[in-house]
């Protein structure tokens, strides 16, 4: 199914947009319950250290102190759960130490929360957490990861491994590096990263004694995975006694997927104190405690033959998870980055063998590409080195090397069902004039400068997930997406979907998809969700999901009301079911004149005076769950030019060019904002952004936006973005495949591959600020 | 306590606040305007901007006290009393200039000073001119895009 005339594929103006525009918004921290109490968290000044004393007598008496909760509290129920088991390489499972919900007996980074204090208002909470009294016995801490200690974050892995797993095939893979014409090595640090949506994360926790029913209010991606988790692994609550919302969200980046301690400690307390609580993280509690992104270390090895064809990948990570697994951790450095080692190659052999280690850092978990990112990081950036180094232009190497028959099983268990790489490879080359580069370089080096060109030609495994093969790779969640259509006796439509939006523009693009499918206008549409006390339930969005996987399961739903419309219409038409034909909002009998519209048909749904009782119920309410079959594979070409000054080691982006195969388009408009704001987190990577522990200490040293490089308007270039006609996913209806990631998983290899080639260098650690640029100059002359 | 008297968004205001009150809590919690935003506690995201007295203010770095007399407009005051929205926040509309909302209203406040003020003549000079504010979902492009459109409308309004 192709783009067609009708909403899909027009770029619809968001519907959102409007209560955002005019600050009527209702973001977590702006909500305010009756009774309403403030949290305020102690966190941990130390790295790693055991807790001596915690005595909270004097806190507890100050004024306005309602409640204070420490580890004590919650020492005997579960702890956070880890969403991912992984197994070693021979079969043990890895190790989990407990997550607490609060540090008990030892904190183990700094900003592990140590006590919660609830109080009539925000500064007496604080003023009472300052006067609780805790004594540290400081221990040695772990923060290198790559650096032997005899240091254990946890007891139960003294060697502070959580698993070694592998993937592929080692000795087919160790075989075709023996003789090979040509192999390039690669070692590289994947800088770890803050997520830092600019709403901090907030919650505001409430019990009702009229029910024992709670109600958290929570800025978060996926609200039943947070209320299935903390309710059942955690906090031992009925699920139907839980109501969890998340209004609108401020971004997300994956940081607000996981279940945290905060919110947890808070519903569990609301109830001991009797009212609500709110709590707002701080800028420097989020640098702190919201889960950090990437943070690997890698050694690829690419085996290649006279020819330039790829023998084999064998690739080396070692993974930080920080102090605590947090909920899907264990799955990014693994299922969602070793399966996408082939990148849009048909490369034969492939092994990758990762060690996950706990460091005494912030847990680190999903983050705007999870995993795919560092693939093809590692991906790109040999190719592209092999390339340079054999002589081959690095477009052309990987032309060679591409896959081009679909279906397509690579050798780390995937199997792309559709793409064109030639097809973003030939248009991105067109639109970067990359023809034109060999003058613009020599117009750079007249003026003293250097200027460089980079590739990346990325793949990412979207749609996440089918849960069967998610299962069976070691998920403890399904992966599928919950949708509901209810038509209003009006032919007004209520839609009610498990995914989450908060900034993807859902409430516009999933109305475009129900008012195409019904022929119906969309200001006859609402799209619902982040409510678990509205929607039936969902797996939220994270992955490129909610369109190919939240999309699907609405489409189906909508199948489902019409196909009970086309059985009402029959009876009203005096006509067989089979004859009934729909389309552009009515009802008619195949052939004829007859027809009934839309809203006739939900009348008299609703007010069944002549309706075909015997065969039908009433109403015109329809819900469907939609599995996945497969993953979807969006891929596309990105392009880096470059210009450096190298007395200040200053780069320029001159030109960056994305050329995208999402499949189906909806909405190109909200498309290319996707786009957009993945290649500014992709860029701030690879320029800007580093979260930096104090080797020793442990301290967060980038803790503040004074610290830490965000990206701002006059840090980015002018983006050309182009989305081709594309392959459309062969597994969904929608014929889509997901662009959230895109921009983030295939940036930072490009503008690092341009680096390297205006420098003349092998090898640019990110980020590539000045001094690190001016630093490679130096130690290249 | 301190009795402070300004106008916001066209309307007399009177209170007694504590004297460390930030201009961005008044705001926030003392009239319920929610419409600004805190992201962050040093003054670098820009998402609590409003306007006193006509120029561009981040809230979260002054205190109530000091807009004594003033005229404050927040974002709930930008679009005029029949709903129609001014042009900066139509431009921001069409232009696809958002996408989570929350950095915004800050932004929109930003753009405004920005086209009245300063030179808005390049793209170049834009995006300096939003140096202050931060937005993680858009990557600034179309942010961009939205300021010069209003900038250009605005040209030819005068």
């Amino acid at each position: 199914m192709n783009a067609r005339a009708g909403f899909i594929g027009q770029s619809v103006l968001r519907r959102e947009d409007t209560r955002f525009l005019t600050g009527v918004g209702q973001y977590t921290d702006d909500i305010t319950l009756p009774q309403q109490s403030h949290g305020i968290f102690l966190r941990s000044p130390h790295a790693h250290a055991r807790i001596t004393r915690l005595d909270t007598t004097a806190a507890a008496a100050a004024p306005g102190v309602l409640g204070i909760f420490t580890g004590e509290h919650f020492k005997d129920i579960g702890g956070l759960p880890c969403g991912w088991l992984i197994n070693n390489i021979d079969g043990t499972p890895m190790k989990e130490p407990k997550h607490p919900v609060l540090a008990h007996g030892k904190v183990r980074y700094v900003g592990d929360r140590v006590a919660l204090v609830v109080a009539e208002t925000v500064e007496q909470a604080k003023a009472a957490r300052d006067m609780i009294e805790v004594g540290y016995d400081v221990l040695p801490a772990v923060i290198d990861m790559a650096k032997p200690s005899s240091a254990s974050v946890h007891d139960e892995a003294a060697d502070n491994r959580c698993y070694k797993w592998q993937i592929g095939d080692k000795d087919g893979t160790d075989a075709a590096f023996v003789g090979a014409a040509h192999v390039t090595k690669l070692s590289y640090r994947n800088n770890r990263l803050a997520p830092n949506a600019i709403e901090p994360r907030a919650a505001n926790a409430s019990w009702s004694p009229a029910d024992d029913s709670y109600t958290l209010y929570v800025a978060n991606q996926n609200p039943h995975v947070e209320r299935l988790l903390m309710c059942a692994f955690v906090l031992g609550i009925p699920e139907h006694k839980m109501r969890v919302v998340a209004p609108d969200v401020g971004g997300g980046f994956g940081s607000k997927i996981f279940l945290y301690g905060e919110e947890t400690a808070m519903v569990w307390a609301s109830k001991q104190v009797r009212r609500p609580i709110k709590w707002v993280a701080e800028r420097s509690e989020a640098f702190l405690s919201d889960a950090h992104g990437r943070d690997h270390l890698t050694t690829a090895e690419l085996a290649l033959d006279k020819d330039g064809k790829f023998l084999a990948l064998r690739v080396n990570t070692m993974a930080n998870m920080g102090a605590y697994l947090s909920t899907f951790s264990t799955a990014v450095p693994t299922i969602l980055y070793a399966t996408l080692l082939a990148g849009q190659y048909s490369t034969p052999k492939i092994c990758c063998t990762v060690d996950a280690r706990f460091t005494n850092t912030a847990p680190v978990d999903a983050y705007r590409g999870a995993g795919r990112p560092e693939a093809t990081f590692t991906v790109e950036r040999i190719v592209e080195t092999a390339a340079h180094e054999l002589g081959i232009d690095p477009a052309e190497l990987r032309r060679r090397n591409f896959v081009t028959t679909f279906p397509y099983a690579t050798p780390v268990g995937l199997t792309y069902d559709t793409g064109d790489y030639e097809a973003t490879m030939s248009r991105a080359i067109e639109l970067a004039d990359v023809a034109g580069f060999a003058g613009r370089k020599a117009a750079s080096e007249a003026k003293g400068l250097m200027r460089g060109l980079g590739y990346s030609a990325y793949i990412e495994a979207c749609g996440i997930a089918p849960s069967a093969v998610a299962g069976a790779l070691g998920a403890r969640a399904g992966l599928f997406e919950a949708g509901e259509v209810r038509v209003h006796p009006t032919g007004k439509v209520t839609v009610f979907t498990g995914s989450h939006s908060h900034g993807q523009g859902h409430e516009t693009t999933f109305a475009q998809v129900v008012a195409d499918k019904l022929g119906i206008p969309m200001e006859d549409i609402t799209i619902e969700h982040g409510d678990t006390g509205k929607i039936l339930f969902g797996m939220g969005t994270y992955g490129s999901r909610s369109l190919a996987v939240g999309g699907t399961a609405i489409v189906k739903a909508l199948d489902k009301v019409i196909a009970k419309g086309k059985k009402i219409a029959a009876h009203l038409l005096e006509a067989a079911d089979g004859d009934i034909e729909f389309e552009n909002g009515v009802f008619k009998v195949a052939g004829t004149d007859k027809s009934v519209p839309f809203a006739s048909v939900s009348l008299t749904a609703y007010v069944p005076h002549n309706f075909p009782h015997d065969k039908l119920e009433p109403g015109l309410n329809e819900n469907a769950f939609y599995d996945p079959s497969n993953f979807t594979y969006p891929a596309g070409t990105y392009i880096c030019e470059v210009e450096v000054d190298p007395a200040t080691g200053v780069v320029q982006i001159e030109r960056f060019t994305a050329c995208d195969d999402f499949g189906n388009v909806i909405n190109p408009m909200v498309v290319e904002g996707q786009v957009h704001g993945g290649l500014a987190q992709g860029i701030g990577q690879a320029l800007l952004e580093h979260a930096v522990y104090d080797p020793d200490s442990g301290q967060l040293l980038s803790g503040s936006y004074m610290d830490y490089a965000m990206p701002r308007a006059d840090d980015m270039p002018h983006f050309t973005v182009e989305t081709v006609k594309g392959t459309p996913c062969t597994h969904n209806p929608l014929g889509v495949k997901g662009c959230g990631e895109a921009g983030a998983i295939g940036s930072p290899p490009a503008v690092i591959n341009a680096i390297c080639n205006a420098l003349g260098v092998k090898d640019m650690p990110m980020p590539a600020t000045p001094h690190a640029v001016w630093q490679v100059l130096q130690a290249k002359a | 306590m301190a009795h402070l008297s300004l106008t916001v968004n066209g309307r007399a205001v009177q209170r007694d606040v504590a004297p460390q009150t930030l201009l961005s809590e008044f705001i926030r919690e003392g009239l319920h305007l929610t419409g600004t935003h805190i992201g962050c506690d040093t003054g670098q995201c820009g998402a609590c901007t409003v306007h006193v007295n006509g120029r561009a203010v981040k809230s979260c770095s002054m205190l109530a006290t000091q807009a004594a007399g003033a005229a404050v407009t927040t974002i709930e005051g930008v679009a005029k009393a029949d709903g129609t929205l001014h042009p900066m926040q139509t431009s921001f509309n069409q232009c696809h200039g958002l996408q989570c909302g929350f950095c915004t209203p800050g932004m929109v406040m930003s753009a405004i000073d920005l086209v009245t003020h300063h030179d808005c003549s390049s793209e170049a000079k834009i995006r300096e001119g939003l140096e202050g504010n931060m937005c993680r979902c858009t990557g600034y492009q179309n942010i961009v895009k939205a300021v010069a459109q209003a900038a250009a409308a605005t040209k030819a309004m005068a």
